[in-house]
């Protein structure tokens, strides 16, 4: 009984399991029976998992639907609804689970292949170099070796001033 | 350089005319939606988040050598007629032209590049050519790009692209267009299929002033629609092989119409250059219909090849703004089509007769 799977919404023991497609791609959902009651899953017509979803995710994240709100310039989800337009460069990562499903039906594709300016190449490859460095810091300090710790301290640092000049030469 | 002067300076529309291979293509435009990492879209911005926006952009655009010689204004500070004659020359869009304040716009000598900031999005750069010129476009406007990301930190994602306030224009932000003259189509009722095909191929048909814009002249505007999962150079080579199929169906179309009934072709020609010679009520979409059926004519040489850059001209200067700066004259709608007719008729009276039929022999390049 401890590997059987819960509900998705109320965490009761599962006994109905769906599997459905959409946009090509595959989702699943568990849900206890009085759930799938309430949701109307016993009727096939009139039940997409699609919806079923979105709606769980958001009443599981945060407490009223329409709060979700991006941390930089304060746009809402139901700004989006009302516009179609975003707040900030930002709001793609907050609301990446809107943006997501909506592009497969909306471009050729989901992933960028086309120009890469060269200076936001470089600030990602610096961005993730930095963070490479920070984890092999702690690793260091937490096993006690100070040596290589201090040299991901210079290394650190090294990158931290690459990084620097060419933010504020934009000014 | 001041907007009036601009104004005044012959444009890469008003002057060079489609002298390029093929002429049912006027013209090529590509713009890349771009915007400064971290900053609201202007949209969402508030009044000093896009004064700032617009003077680090009006600077940075200002700075690039080829933008040296360019008009560099805010839009608050540019009258409605001013406003009207750069929409109808394709260098602004209306939405920027109605913008509330904190917009702007570059625009360089020729009017080949120009550049709305704070329109949909911070940076809206746009190239423009006379002519069928995909790949000339693409690759002016990129390298103006790159120069100006130099300057600018662009918003960026390596997974999704160019961060543009629309998701439609995601990833690339590149929306390559041209505008064709398609009036054999129109004649024969065959755009609305064309049109279908065209959106099945996942490009997009508009009239000449883009969205919700009639076609008169029988130009439309021809561009893709999807932005992301492609490179640039894919979008580009799939738009140039839809736009070819459209002129094959175009120069089609004509033959057909030339076989089926001559008479009927020549009539509406002639009965057009007549109008324009001896008109002295002439609305907008008027002349616009009647220039389109003398340009047919001259590409089914009852006109010399000589003749059209004058039809091209007035393709945009028959347009209301460009009437109403000509006349130097605050004019009423009544008083704007007779000074239309008035300046068509002295344009057009020393053009020459069709001569129809068509000299025989071979077509001219």
């Amino acid at each position: 009984m401890g590997s059987s799977l819960k509900c998705d919404l109320c965490s009761k023991p599962a006994t109905v399991h769906l599997t459905q497609i959409v946009n090509n791609k595959v989702h699943k959902v568990d849900l206890c029976e009085a759930c799938a009651q309430a949701k109307g899953v016993t009727d096939p017509n009139g039940f997409s998992l699609a919806d079923l979803l979105m709606k769980a995710s958001l009443t599981n994240e945060s407490p009223t639907p329409t709060a979700m709100r991006c941390d930089h310039c304060g746009f809402t989800q139901a700004e989006f609804k009302k516009h179609g337009r975003f707040g900030c460069p930002h709001c793609y990562e907050t609301f990446a689970a809107i943006v997501e499903p909506m592009l497969g039906s909306m471009h050729k594709g989901t992933t960028h292949t086309g120009k890469v300016p060269a200076r936001a190449a470089s600030r990602k490859n610096l961005h993730d170099r930095l963070t490479a460095l920070e984890g092999e810091l702690d690793n260091a300090i937490k096993s006690e070796r100070y040596e290589d710790a201090a040299r991901f301290r210079d290394e650190i640092l090294q990158v931290k001033q690459a990084f620097v000049p060419k933010i504020e030469g934009s000014r | 350089m001041t907007i009036t002067s601009l104004i005044e300076t012959p444009s890469e529309l008003t002057s060079s005319a489609a002298t390029s291979k093929c002429a049912v293509v006027l013209m090529t435009r590509i713009r890349l939606a771009r915007n400064v990492a971290g900053r609201s879209f202007p949209g969402w911005a508030d009044a000093d988040q896009r004064s700032e926006i617009l003077a680090t952009c009006r600077e940075a655009v200002g700075g690039l050598s080829s933008m040296k010689r360019s008009v560099n204004v805010a839009v608050s500070d540019l009258n409605e007629l001013q406003k009207l004659i750069l929409v109808e020359r394709h260098l602004i869009s209306r939405e920027l032209s109605g913008s509330k304040s904190g917009s702007g716009l570059v625009i360089n000598r020729d009017q080949t590049f120009s550049v709305m900031i704070n329109e949909e999005d911070h940076l809206r750069i746009q190239v423009l050519r006379a002519g069928f010129q995909l790949k000339k476009a693409w690759n002016a406007i990129n390298d103006l790009d790159s120069a100006l990301e130099e300057k600018l930190d662009y918003a960026f994602s390596p997974q999704w692209g160019y961060l543009t306030a629309c998701p439609t224009n995601l990833g690339t932000g590149m929306r390559a267009s041209a505008m064709m003259h398609l009036p054999a189509l129109v004649i024969s009722g065959q755009m609305e299929k064309i049109v279908r095909a065209v959106n099945q191929l996942g490009m997009v048909v508009r009239g000449l002033f883009g969205e919700g814009s009639d076609a008169s002249g029988s130009i439309f505007q021809i561009s893709n629609q999807t932005t992301l999962g492609e490179p640039e150079e894919e979008i580009i080579k799939r738009l140039q092989s839809v736009l070819q199929s459209i002129v094959e169906h175009e120069l089609n179309a004509r033959q057909k119409l030339l076989e089926a009934d001559p008479r009927k072709l020549f009539d509406k020609i002639g009965r057009a250059y007549g109008i324009l010679q001896h008109s002295h009520v002439l609305s907008s979409a008027e002349a616009m219909n009647l220039l389109s059926l003398l340009r047919l004519g001259v590409d089914l040489r009852i006109f010399p090849e000589d003749s059209r850059p004058l039809i091209d001209r007035f393709l945009i200067e028959a347009q209301p703004g460009h009437v109403q700066h000509a006349a130097q004259d605050d004019l009423g709608a009544v008083e704007r089509d007779a000074t239309r007719a008035a300046r068509l008729r002295e344009e057009f009276a020393r053009f020459p007769v069709p001569s129809t039929p068509p000299p025989s022999g071979p077509k001219p390049d």
